[in-house]
């Protein structure tokens, strides 16, 4: 079996690193939290706290900092590790974490009533403990001394104290070795015999130690020394070292040391035989390491010769490319450079998202790497923060101006909202972000409360559309004057001019294709110079837009809904036996294999939402954005490992049949195989585009989903439904990510679940076609035929072409009792919560295929309001988007 | 019997079958209808302040109702009933500023419930019941900030919580319960706190008694309202070598289930379940019967995934007495076996195979 070594981060610890400690000293634990949590987000499985500096209130020090980690659920979810060597900052840590920690250290220097004592402490507070092997004489050097100390130890513990073997942690003591003192030759080896020792005579017991201690001697040689630690673990690991203090990221692979220098630390380590006539091992590794300072090793690690450049070329680079290393330091030194911390912001690190605009603007950069520079940004301004509030006479900054975003009510879709409000921040705009579902009037006293200059709306869902208009007009009748902005998926230009524009006169609206315009637009409605030239050119194209919709209505000809019915789409039902599913019913999945989902995933669309756009995988060859795309799809697979691996998301599904026969337009679902009671109706919409040559002349049919269900009367059909999810989680997650400064992670996590949610889709749709229905029971697998949708039987979801009612969602989730089996809520707009989700019915028939109904007309409203029920206004409501005339 | 005899019939019995605790208190009080005057009686009749809606001081003022309370749940088939001191710490008697009145609650709680279960032992050799002493969730929490400007800010100290709950816990012991139920735990530091209250009894002359934890899964998240998953939680308490761990309130039977089948494969000892009659409904009550809780609770018996079932928020002697009846000849779960580990906690488990 491979051994597990347990990484356990030394960042939070004041003697092992000199820029937490100044933190600490300086009260700084704004800063001195987001070291532990970089540690746990670069893959710490424990964190060690140490708070044990000379000029420190150790035990206030330790208490702050854990009862802060306590309110961040991203740093807390794994186990502390209290590290002091003073017994009472150790009791105060042990008071402040809700978990199961580890003790780190106590032992018998003070003799063994001491030791019992501060034991007994640790097993009622629920702790795990690190035993030094330290003694009444001293700490152990030889393997003798420390195996003797440890099982002297593990013996009053586990019999007299009844401690829990599988809750000792024996640390027997790491030293430097090549000092040039020959008694310290054997330490390593020391160490490593002892570790063997202890894991064979002592059950359950657990080695770890500060793996830095042992290259002590080669101080300003970080290649050497890293070579060093990671030969020291290669053996100690082997001997059975269960966990360590060490930076797993910088320490080079084994086979990866160069031979000459693996050799000499090897006898270093090892303690082998002298091999040079003359030299000592140490003195051979001493004569070697210069070449390595700074030499081979070290050109594996990434290219940092930009830390040679000024601060504020060097903070330049940090945002650009989107690394979060060394930012606090930079910003450190660019205030102790500048006058003010405020002049920081102002001067550095707008000059660097200056460049960053500059270089988006042309091209040079893409969104996912905007993102990135935010969070740099952001995490900069979170550094200098503590300063300027610290600062008496500290005046807000200015921003270049305030904007309220907001998706309408009825809509929960946030992932585009989100990112152009990133995009605005890195440009120095103030955003006020409402968040989904909001309601009008909150929007417009929230806008009057925060004296905005300017409203956002998103939206996603084709009802939305109409709560926009609706917002437009309130605007209007409240007597705003401030521009209005619409963006989202379902919106467009033409509706903006169309259907918004008009109701709000008070100020301008304008349509903002995608995030990488909103800058434009957005400054361009608040500059003094441009704002009426822009507003004048907007005003004019809406009016050309309206004009050429107006045109467009009358030359889009349209059949009759009889005319249409009677070229309806009519597959031969004498001949064709429409195939039964396994079961009918639904059929819940609950917990769904994250990891299968993975395999399915459709990774196109997921650069679309960044704005890359392009087929995956050639995308990532692409010469313009490839670059882009390729770091992108990076860290979307570093994030989809972790959503797997600590199952951050639970997908959740119901898939269900029913016997079915269409009637006319509608679909007939009935209780039972008898077809004599009616459980539901489906109803569907037909296309009315005119057909010059109809389809029995060769023609293209006016489908309606009906068409493809056996009519009653002829043969017994079924009709499927499904409803999944994979954003059970997906908020939390993306709240902590948002909470912490990383919208780019936050986004990140968002888009992943939607395409989990997608992917679910398919890969249910899949299992249905091979087994629950089981038609296509030997249907290769096949990721891109599945993409490209080569397989029989289609998926409509309602409120896309095929169905675009969303209403008709709600008999659908009510026949799959979809909020109880999966725990998707439907707004009123009927959007799906959480979002990452995909419901649709399920036909088989061979010849069923996705179509866009298109628009309709009046004939066909009406009949349609007549079967679902409605008032022909209602009907007229939900399907605005697809009328073919002005509704009344 | 001794004390330690009880004890070890409650081991014993606990082998043999699913043992039953009671259901709710609050529900079966506030059927009473009392008044101000009640909740006062003489004691308090000129304490400033309302009174009113302070259970735990009946023990006092209204020890009739209480002994006819647990009288009703041993009579519905309840193997162990709890006493009625959920709130009976001087934090939480704080705010009806009855502090002092702190240890005569819990000591004389203790008795009524001693000498009711006593004299059903009496009539009943058979069939032991035993008293578990309660001690509730604090309106304070160690591990939450009190203060939404500063996450590191606490109501409380470590050492206050663990101050009250030892008075508490002493007084308990004093009055003769035959074990501890630390239940409805929102924050697992205030657990542990009582923990290490009832863990130093020992050097202080009392004789050991067996702990219970019960936690609170306060949603579908799966978390406690501190942020744990129902193992982390587990792991955080298990030194207390408790005689059983286990989930109450908050949720009805249907969402608890999913969180009681993972404490069921993780926990090496008894676990038990004592969820509310489902959720509330618009007025703030409960609706599910006794027949559905009882049948509900007979398939987690029946799938070998609890030793203790009782009732939490909303339920009564009659759904007692359902969930009695309705595992009466079903063995008990057998305790998982786990290799040993290191298992530690954060917010989410970790675990040193």
């Amino acid at each position: 079996m491979r051994p597990v070594f347990v990484n356990v981060g030394e960042r939070t610890n004041v003697t092992g690193s000199a820029k937490f400690r100044k933190l600490i000293e300086d009260g700084d634990y704004l800063a001195a939290l987001s070291v532990a949590r970089q540690q746990v987000e670069s893959g710490a499985q424990i964190i060690d706290v140490n708070m044990d500096a000379g000029l420190l209130d150790s035990k206030a020090a330790m208490v702050t900092y854990l009862n802060l980690i306590a309110a961040e659920p991203d740093i807390a979810r794994v186990p502390v590790m209290i590290d002091s060597s003073k017994w009472e900052v150790i009791e105060a840590g042990l008071r402040c974490v809700q978990g199961k920690a580890i003790v780190n250290s106590i032992s018998m220097k003070e003799g063994e009533a001491k030791f019992i004592e501060q034991a007994k402490a640790c097993q009622r507070y629920g702790a795990a403990v690190v035993v030094m092997a330290f003694d009444e004489v001293g700490q152990a050097d030889t393997a003798k001394r420390k195996i003797e100390i440890c099982t002297r130890a593990y013996r009053l513990l586990v019999d007299q104290v009844g401690f829990p073997a599988e809750d000792i942690i024996f640390d027997p003591n790491i030293f430097a070795v090549a000092t040039g003192i020959d008694e310290h030759n054997n330490y390593a080896v020391d160490f490593i015999e002892a570790t063997a020792a202890i894991k064979a005579t002592l059950p359950h017991a657990r080695v770890s130690g500060g793996v830095s201690n042992v290259s002590f001697s080669f101080r300003g040689n970080e290649p050497v020394r890293r070579a060093i630690h990671s030969v020291f673990l290669y053996h100690a690991i082997a001997a059975g070292m269960d966990m360590g203090i060490v930076n797993a990221g910088e320490l080079p692979v084994y086979d990866d040391i160069p031979e000459e220098l693996r050799e000499a630390v090897e006898d270093v380590i090892q303690n082998r035989p002298q091999r040079d006539a003359v030299l000592t091992n140490t003195e051979r590794l001493v004569e070697l390491a210069p070449q390595y300072k700074g030499g081979k090793s070290e050109a594996k690690g990434p290219d940092l010769t930009w830390r040679e450049g000024t601060v504020g070329a060097r903070i330049t680079h940090a945002l650009v490319h989107g690394v979060t290393d060394f930012i606090e330091a930079d910003a450190e030194e660019a205030r102790a450079q500048a006058a003010r911390p405020l002049h920081v912001i102002e001067g550095p690190l707008m000059d660097g998202m200056n460049v960053v605009g500059d270089l988006f603007g042309s091209g040079k950069m893409f969104l996912p790497q905007v993102v990135k520079s935010a969070r740099v940004m952001k995490q900069a301004v979170a550094y200098l923060l503590p300063f300027m509030e610290a600062e008496k006479e500290g005046k807000p900054r200015q921003a270049a101006g305030k904007i309220l975003m907001a998706t309408v009510k009825g809509d929960v879709h946030d992932i585009g909202k989100n990112i152009v409000g990133v995009v605005l921040q890195c440009n120095n705009y103030e955003v006020i972000d409402l968040g989904v579902m909001v309601p009008a009037d909150r929007i417009l006293d929230e806008a009057k409360a925060h004296n905005v200059d300017m409203v956002g709306l998103s939206g996603l869902i084709t009802p939305s559309l109409d709560e926009m208009a609706y917002v437009a007009g309130e605007m209007e009748r409240r007597g705003f004057s401030i521009p209005l902005l619409i963006g989202g998926a379902t919106t467009s230009k033409t509706h903006t001019a169309v259907k918004i524009e008009p109701k709000y006169k008070g100020g301008q609206t304008t349509y903002v294709l995608d995030a990488s315009r909103a800058v434009g637009v957005v400054s361009g409605l608040l500059s003094p110079t441009e704002r009426d030239r822009l507003q004048a050119e907007t005003k004019a194209e809406y009016v050309k837009v309206r004009e050429a919709f107006a045109r467009g209505q009358d030359k889009r000809a349209r059949s009759t809904l009889d005319e249409a019915r009677d070229n309806a789409f009519t597959p031969d039902w004498t001949t064709y036996d429409p195939p039964k599913p396994t079961f009918t019913g639904t059929k819940t999945f609950e917990a769904y294999d994250l990891a299968d989902l993975a395999r399915h995933i459709d990774w196109s669309p997921f650069f679309a939402s960044w704005e890359l756009i392009g087929r995956y995988p050639q995308i990532l060859d692409d010469d313009v954005v490839g670059e882009a795309a390729k770091d992108l799809f990076k860290d979307a697979q570093v994030m989809l490992q972790r959503i797997i691996g600590e199952q951050w998301f639970e997908a959740r599904g119901v898939v269900g049949f029913w016997p079915a026969n269409s009637d006319g337009d509608d679909i007939v679902l009935y209780t039972d195989e008898t077809r004599t009671t009616e459980l539901a109706r489906l109803h569907t919409l037909r296309q009315q585009m005119a057909k010059n040559t109809k389809q029995a002349d060769g023609g293209r049919a006016n489908v309606a989903l009906a068409d493809f269900i056996a009519p009653v009367g002829t043969r017994p059909d079924w009709v499927g439904g499904f409803a999944v999810t994979a954003g059970h989680g997906e908020a939390e997650i993306a709240k902590a990510f948002k909470d912490a400064g990383d919208d780019y992670s936050a986004i990140m996590a968002a888009a992943l679940a939607d395409r989990l949610a997608e992917a679910f889709a398919e890969a249910l749709h899949r299992r249905v076609r091979t087994e629950f229905w089981g038609y296509a029971p030997d249907e290769p697998w096949n990721v891109d035929a599945m993409i490209a949708e080569q397989y029989r039987g289609i998926r409509p979801a309602p409120g896309y072409p095929a169905q675009p009612d969303h209403t008709e969602k709600g008999v659908l989730f009510e026949l799959l009792d979809a909020e109880a089996a999966t725990g998707l809520v439907l707004t009123e707009s009927y959007a799906m919560y959480p979002t990452a989700a995909v419901s649709g019915l399920y036909f088989s028939h061979p010849e069923s295929h996705y179509f866009g109904v298109g628009r309709i007309e009046h004939d066909q409203v009406a009949d349609y309001a007549r079967r679902k029920g409605w008032d022909v206004a209602t009907a007229e409501r939900w399907l605005g988007p697809i009328l073919n005339y002005e509704a009344g | 019997m001794t004390r330690q005899e009880r004890i070890a019939a409650l081991k014993a019995a606990a082998k043999e079958r699913v043992l039953i605790l009671d259901g709710s208190w609050g529900v079966m009080i506030q059927r009473r209808e009392l008044d101000e005057a009640d909740y006062r009686g003489e004691r308090f009749a000129a304490l400033p302040g309302q009174l009113k809606g302070n259970n735990d001081i009946l023990c006092l003022t209204r020890p009739d109702i209480i002994s006819g309370l647990h009288d009703a749940y041993y009579a519905a088939g309840a193997d162990i009933s709890e006493t009625n001191t959920f709130s009976a710490t001087s934090i939480g008697q704080g705010e009806y500023a009855t502090q002092a009145a702190v240890w005569d609650i819990n000591f004389e709680g203790a008795k009524l419930a001693r000498a009711s279960a006593d004299a059903w032992t009496a009539k009943e050799p058979d069939k032991p019941r035993f008293v578990a002493g309660s001690l509730g969730p604090l309106p304070v929490m160690l591990s939450m900030s009190s203060d939404v400007n500063d996450p590191g800010a606490r109501k409380v100290t470590f050492d206050q919580v663990y101050q009250a709950y030892a008075e508490q816990v002493r007084a308990l012991h004093e009055g003769g319960v035959d074990l501890f139920l630390i239940e409805t735990i929102t924050d697992t530091l205030n657990c542990k706190a009582a923990i290490k209250a009832i863990l130093d009894l020992e050097e202080q002359g009392y004789e050991p008694l067996p702990i219970w934890i019960s936690g609170t899964i306060t949603d579908r998240s799966g978390r406690t309202l501190s942020g744990q998953t129902v193992e982390a939680f587990w792991y955080s308490v298990r030194h207390a070598k408790p005689f059983a761990i286990g989930l109450n309130c908050a949720l009805g039977a249907d969402l608890m289930e999913p969180y009681i089948a993972e404490l069921s494969r993780i926990a090496d000892t008894l676990v038990s379940a004592y969820p509310n009659a489902g959720l509330p409904n618009a007025m703030g009550q409960y609706d599910e019967t006794p027949d559905e809780t009882g049948h509900m609770l007979h398939d987690w018996a029946e799938r070998g995934i609890v030793n203790i079932l009782g009732g939490c928020c909303g339920t009564t002697p009659e759904h007692i007495r359902h969930v009695a009846d309705a595992v009466r000849e079903l063995k008990p779960r057998v305790p998982a076996e786990r290799a040993v580990a290191m298992r530690l906690a954060g917010l989410e488990p970790f675990e040193l195979a």
